[in-house]
C-alpha cells in the first residue's frame, strides 16, 4: 500500500500509553506535523518525543535499537498489524511515505499474554529466551569442534536451514496470532538446527524441551491460519510449522519407546 | 602514572601464543567454581566469553542492557568473517592473514596480537560450523568464500548478508545453554554504570535495572568488559541507537587507560544522509564491492543527470583508476577518503552532492539480474526500503559513514587493562586493528577474544587471586560507587533544562564530523576542542540545558540516553585531543598536514610508531598521554601501497 510521493505528511497518532506493568493503559492522541515522507516511523516517534520533552511531558517509551531490521527489538502494532502495513519488514523499516497525508494511525504494543507490557509500547519478551535456554542449541564445547569441512552439508539443506535461521526473535508471530502461539518461532529454531547434520544428536531432546517450555509459558496452540508468517519481518514460512509437528511427533514416539537421555540416532 | 607493560611473550612470532599458553598459570578444575567472573555485554565477544568461561567451570554473571543477549549490535554485521583456511587454494595462510591485517591497520597494531588472531581464526570457523551456523556452501556441500577489501585472496566466510546475525545467534545459543544449565546468571535490561576498584584491582560493578531503576552491586574476582565501540559519539553512524561508551568510559575514569581514541573507521559504502531528522545511517555491505563498480561523473555538469544517461567515457571509475591492483576492493579508509576527495571536487552525486555511484550494470550483464539477486538480494531490498529506488535499474548512491572504532581501552597481550582484573574484549579494546580495520575482521576478533583467548588468559590472573578475599558488596568502595551513580542520576534530573538529549547529541556529532571526521587539521581540532567543553557546559546548565522528564524508578529512556550522551560529551573531547597530538596520518586518522603529494597518508614512524594511551587525572585536569612503543620485529614497516 505504498502511497509514495514526496509531499510532507501530517498525521494523527493514537498511541497506547501505560505507566507500568500494573497500571491501566489508554490511547492518547498526538499530532505529528509537516514531516518528510522519507522519515522512518520510529524517527517520527523521536520527533514527537522531543516535542513532548520540551513541554515537560514524559515521552512515549518504545523498544528499538539497530533500526535496520535485524536486532528484533522494535515491536509496534501499527493499525492493528504487528510491524505495520508492509510484508517482510520490521517496524523500524516502515517509512512515512507508506501513509496518506492526514492519516489517523493507531500504535500499540505487541499483545500476547506471555509478553506483558513493561511501559507504553515496550513489552517483556524474555519468554523467547527461556524457550531457547531449554534446547535451542547444539551442545559443543569450545575447542572441541572438528575441522569445519569434515561434514559436508548439501547446499539445499544449508539454504533451507538459513531460511529458518533468519528469525530475529521479535515476537511478531505470537503477537499476530489470536492464540498467541509461538509455533513459528519454535519451528524456525527447531528446523534450522534439525536440518543440519550437526544438529541430529540432540534433535529429539531439543524439540521436546522447546515445545514443553513454550506450552508452559502460556503460548497457545497453532490455529493453522498463518497470521504468524504474514506478520514475520523475515517472511519465515509456515511450512516450518509442519516440520516442527513432524519432528515433535517422531520424537514423542521415540521417547516413549526409549528414554531420551540415552538417545543418539 | 599507570605502567603500560604489554607483556608480549618472547620468541619467534609463530611460537609466541603456543608457548604462552603452556607457560601461563592454570586454575585447577575444582577451584574454578570458587571464582566469580562478571561479563558485561553479550555481543560476539561477551557471549562467547561468558559461555566458554562457564564451560570451564567459573561462576559467570553476564550483564546486558538489551532485553535479550541476542540483540547486541554484532547482529547487524553483514558481509562475513575472515579465516586463514585456504579452502580456495589461492595461497592464503596464517602469515598472509596476519600480514594483511597489520598492513591494513597501517602498522599501528601489535604484531604478536595480530598473529594470534590469524592463528585462531581457523578454530573459529570450526567452532561456528559445529554450533550450526548456516554458512554459505558450494554444491559439493563444502564451505564457500568471497573476497573482501584489503586482501588478494578469498578468505571470507559468510551467511548471505547476515553473517553477524548467524554468528551471534551461535554464540547466543552457547550462552543460552549455559543459562539453562544454571552456569551463567543472566542479567538482562541491566546497564553497567560503574566499575568498582578495590586495592587497585577491578572487583565488581554497579548496575541499574533499566525497567525498575533499581541499582545493584555485584562483586567478582575479575570483570570482563565486552561492551562494543564508541562510534555513536558522532551521533549519526551505522551503530545501533543504544550502542554506547558508558561502561568503558566509567572504567577509564576509574583508572583504565584509553588507547588511540582517534582511530575511528569511516565505512565507504553507506546510504547517504537525507535529512536532519535522521537517527542512523545504514551500511551497504562491503561485499558489494566484489561486483559493484564505484564511479562519479568526470564532469561536474553531469552530476545531476540520470546516471544511466551518462556515457561510459564520461564516467570516472576513480578507485580502479587510482588503485589498479586492488581497484574497488581497496581498504575502507582509502576508499572513503577517495570518495570525499571526488565530492570535494564538486563531482558528488545526489541531492546533497555528498554521494558516489555504486553500479551493478556490468555485474548484471555478466551474471544476469538473478545472479546478482542471489548474491546480494537482501542488500538491494534494504536499499529499496530506505531510498524507494531500484538498484537493479539505476546505480546505488553511497557515501562514507562512521562504522567502527579501532581505539578502545588499552589491554596487554592477555587482554587485561592496566587495572589488574579488568579485561576488555572485542571492539571495546584497542589491540588488533591498528589505525584501520579490514572488512570481515571485527567478527573474527570478537570471537577470537571470547572463545579462544580470554579462557586461557583469565586463569593467569585468577590463579594469583584468592576467592576467599573477594570483597563484599558492603565494602566502602562498593557503597561509594553506588552513591556516585545515584548522584549522577540526580544531577541529570536536577538540570531541568529546555532541550531534549537529542539536541546535544546532534550538535556533538556535527562538531566531531567537521573537526575529527574523515580529514583532520590542527585548526579544526583546536576549534572542536573549544566547542565541545562549551557544549558540555550548555548541557549541564541549570534551567537551560538538558531536560530529562520522568523519574528514575522505572523505564526511562530519556534518562538512559542522557547518561550516555553526558559520557560522549567527555569522550568526544578525548578523541580530538588524541587526534591533535598524533602529528601524522595513518589509516583512518588523516591529518591534512601530513600527506604525500598524491594525497596518501604520510606516517611518521620515527615519532609515532606507538600506541597513545590516555590516563584520567581527575575532574578538570588534563589527561596524561602515555606511550607504548610498537616494536616491529618481523614485518618491515613500509608505505601502504594498494596501487
Amino acid at each position: 500500500m505504498s502511497t509514495g510521493g514526496t509531499q510532507s505528511r501530517s498525521v494523527t497518532l493514537r498511541v497506547w500509553r501505560q505507566a507500568g506493568p500494573e497500571a491501566p493503559g489508554r490511547f492518547v492522541e498526538y499530532q505529528a506535523k509537516d514531516l518528510n515522507p522519507n522519515m522512518s516511523f520510529l524517527e517520527m516517534l523521536d520527533v514527537v518525543n522531543d516535542e513532548l520533552t520540551m513541554k515537560g511531558e514524559e515521552p512515549i517509551a518504545f523498544a528499538h535499537d539497530c533500526r535496520e531490521g535485524i536486532c528484533g527489538t522494535c515491536s509496534l502494532v501499527i493499525d492493528g498489524k504487528p510491524h505495520g502495513p508492509h510484508r517482510g519488514i520490521a517496524s523500524c523499516q516502515t517509512y512515512l511515505r507508506s501513509f496518506e497525508d492526514g492519516a489517523v494511525i493507531t500504535v500499540e504494543p505487541f499483545r500476547a499474554r506471555p509478553f506483558p507490557v513493561v511501559k507504553d509500547l515496550v513489552t517483556d519478551r524474555s519468554a523467547f529466551d527461556k524457550i531457547q535456554q531449554a534446547g535451542g542449541f547444539i551442545t559443543v564445547r569450545t575447542g572441541a569442534a572438528p575441522e569445519a569441512n569434515v561434514i559436508p552439508v548439501p547446499k539445499g539443506d544449508a539454504e533451507l536451514a538459513m531460511d529458518a535461521a533468519q528469525c530475529i526473535g521479535c515476537g511478531a508471530c505470537a503477537a499476530a496470532c489470536k492464540n498467541a502461539s509461538a509455533m513459528l518461532f519454535v519451528a524456525a529454531k527447531v528446523s534450522h538446527l534439525g536440518l543440519l547434520p550437526q544438529g541430529q544428536a540432540e534433535r529429539d531432546r531439543r524439540v521436546l524441551a522447546m515445545v514443553e517450555t513454550m506450552d508452559g509459558l502460556g503460548f497457545g496452540g497453532c490455529t493453522n491460519q498463518y497470521e504468524c508468517s504474514a506478520a514475520c519481518p523475515k517472511l519465515i514460512s509456515h511450512d516450518f510449522i509442519a516440520r516442527l509437528n513432524r519432528d515433535y511427533l517422531a520424537a514423542s514416539i521415540r521417547s516413549a519407546l526409549k528414554p531420551v537421555a540415552q538417545e543418539g540416532e | 602514572m599507570a605502567q603500560l607493560n604489554p607483556r608480549i611473550p618472547p620468541g619467534p612470532l609463530a611460537e609466541k601464543w603456543r608457548r604462552h599458553k603452556t607457560e601461563i598459570k592454570l586454575v585447577n578444575p575444582a577451584n574454578k567454581r570458587k571464582y566469580e567472573v562478571i561479563v558485561v555485554g553479550a555481543g560476539l565477544a561477551g557471549a562467547s566469553a561468558a559461555a566458554t568461561l562457564a564451560e570451564l567451570g567459573y561462576k559467570v554473571s553476564c550483564f546486558v542492557f538489551h532485553d535479550s543477549p541476542r540483540r547486541a549490535h554484532s547482529i547487524a554485521a553483514q558481509g562475513g568473517i575472515n579465516a586463514a583456511k585456504n579452502y580456495q587454494n589461492d595461497g592464503d595462510s596464517v602469515y598472509r592473514l596476519f600480514y594483511d591485517t597489520i598492513k591494513g591497520g597501517d602498522y599501528r597494531s601489535r604484531e604478536a596480537n595480530v598473529h594470534r588472531l590469524a592463528e585462531v581464526s581457523v578454530n573459529i570457523i570450526d567452532q561456528c560450523v559445529a554450533q550450526g551456523v548456516p554458512f554459505a556452501r558450494e554444491y559439493g556441500g563444502l564451505l564457500a568464500n568471497r573476497s573482501f577489501g584489503g586482501a588478494q585472496v578469498s578468505r571470507t566466510f559468510y551467511a548471505r548478508g547476515q553473517t553477524g546475525q548467524q554468528l551471534l545467534l551461535g554464540a547466543y545459543s552457547a550462552l543460552s545453554r549455559a543459562v539453562g544449565a544454571g552456569t551463567v546468571q543472566l542479567h538482562a535490561n541491566s546497564e553497567m554504570l560503574d566499575l568498582v576498584v578495590v586495592d587497585g584491582h577491578a572487583k565488581g560493578i554497579v548496575a541499574r535495572d533499566l525497567n525498575t531503576g533499581v541499582l545493584s552491586r555485584h562483586s567478582a574476582d575479575a570483570v570482563i568488559l565486552a561492551t562494543g565501540g564508541y562510534g555513536n559519539v558522532f551521533n549519526l553512524s551505522t551503530y545501533a541507537r543504544g550502542s554506547n561508551a558508558t561502561a568503558i568510559w566509567r572504567a577509564y575514569k576509574r583508572g583504565a587507560c584509553f588507547a588511540n581514541p582517534c582511530f575511528t573507521q569511516i565505512h565507504p559504502t553507506c546510504i547517504p544522509v537525507t535529512g536532519d531528522y535522521q537517527s542512523k545511517l545504514t551500511l551497504m555491505s562491503e561485499s558489494l564491492r566484489n561486483d559493484g563498480r564505484i564511479w562519479v561523473p568526470k564532469n561536474r555538469e553531469d552530476c545531476r543527470k540520470d546516471p544511466n544517461s551518462i556515457a561510459e567515457e564520461s564516467r570516472d571509475y576513480y578507485l580502479e583508476r587510482m588503485y589498479p591492483a586492488f581497484g574497488n576492493l581497496c581498504p575502507r579508509d582509502v576508499a572513503s577518503r577517495a570518495a570525499k576527495r571526488v565530492c570535494d571536487e564538486g563531482r558528488g552525486v545526489g541531492e546533497t552532492g555528498l554521494g558516489v555511484y555504486l553500479d551493478f550494470s556490468e555485474a548484471i550483464g555478466r551474471l544476469g539480474e538473478a545472479g546478482v539477486r542471489e548474491r546480494y538480494g537482501n542488500l538491494f531490498d534494504i536499499y529499496r526500503e530506505i531510498t524507494d529506488e531500484n538498484a537493479y535499474k539505476a546505480p546505488m548512491r553511497i557515501f562514507p559513514a562512521v562504522h567502527y572504532t579501532m581505539g578502545g581501552l588499552w589491554v596487554d597481550y592477555n587482554l587485561m587493562s592496566n587495572v589488574p582484573g579488568l579485561f576488555v574484549l572485542g571492539e571495546a579494546n584497542f589491540s588488533d586493528h591498528g589505525a584501520n580495520r579490514l572488512g570481515a575482521s571485527a567478527l573474527m576478533q570478537g570471537l577470537a577474544d571470547g572463545y579462544f583467548v580470554i579462557p586461557y588468559t583469565v586463569g593467569d590472573y585468577l590463579a594469583g587471586q584468592s576467592p576467599a578475599k573477594r570483597p563484599s558488596t558492603e565494602a566502602p568502595e562498593f557503597r561509594q560507587a553506588e552513591a556516585d551513580v545515584g548522584g549522577r542520576t540526580d544531577k541529570l534530573f536536577a538540570v531541568k533544562g529546555r532541550e531534549p538529549v537529542s539536541h546535544f547529541h546532534k550538535r556533538l556529532g556535527n562538531i566531531l564530523w567537521a573537526g575529527c571526521g574523515m580529514a583532520r587539521t590542527k585548526a579544526g581540532l583546536e576549534q572542536a576542542l573549544r566547542e565541545i567543553p562549551a557544549l558540555r557546559e550548555e548541557f549541564w546548565a541549570q534551567g537551560h540545558g538538558v531536560n530529562v522528564p520522568g523519574s528514575g524508578d522505572n523505564l526511562n529512556q530519556s534518562l538512559e540516553r542522557a547518561g550516555r550522551v553526558a559520557d560522549f560529551l567527555e569522550l568526544g573531547e578525548l578523541l580530538c585531543r588524541d587526534a591533535l597530538a598524533r602529528e601524522e596520518s595513518c589509516g583512518g586518522h588523516f591529518r591534512e598536514e601530513h600527506q604525500y603529494p598524491d594525497g596518501e597518508c604520510r606516517r611518521d614512524d620515527a615519532n609515532f610508531a606507538h600506541v597513545a594511551a590516555w590516563e584520567y587525572q581527575g575532574e578538570g585536569r588534563d589527561p596524561a598521554r602515555l606511550v607504548e612503543p610498537l616494536n616491529y620485529e618481523f614485518v618491515k614497516m613500509s608505505v601502504r601501497n594498494y596501487k
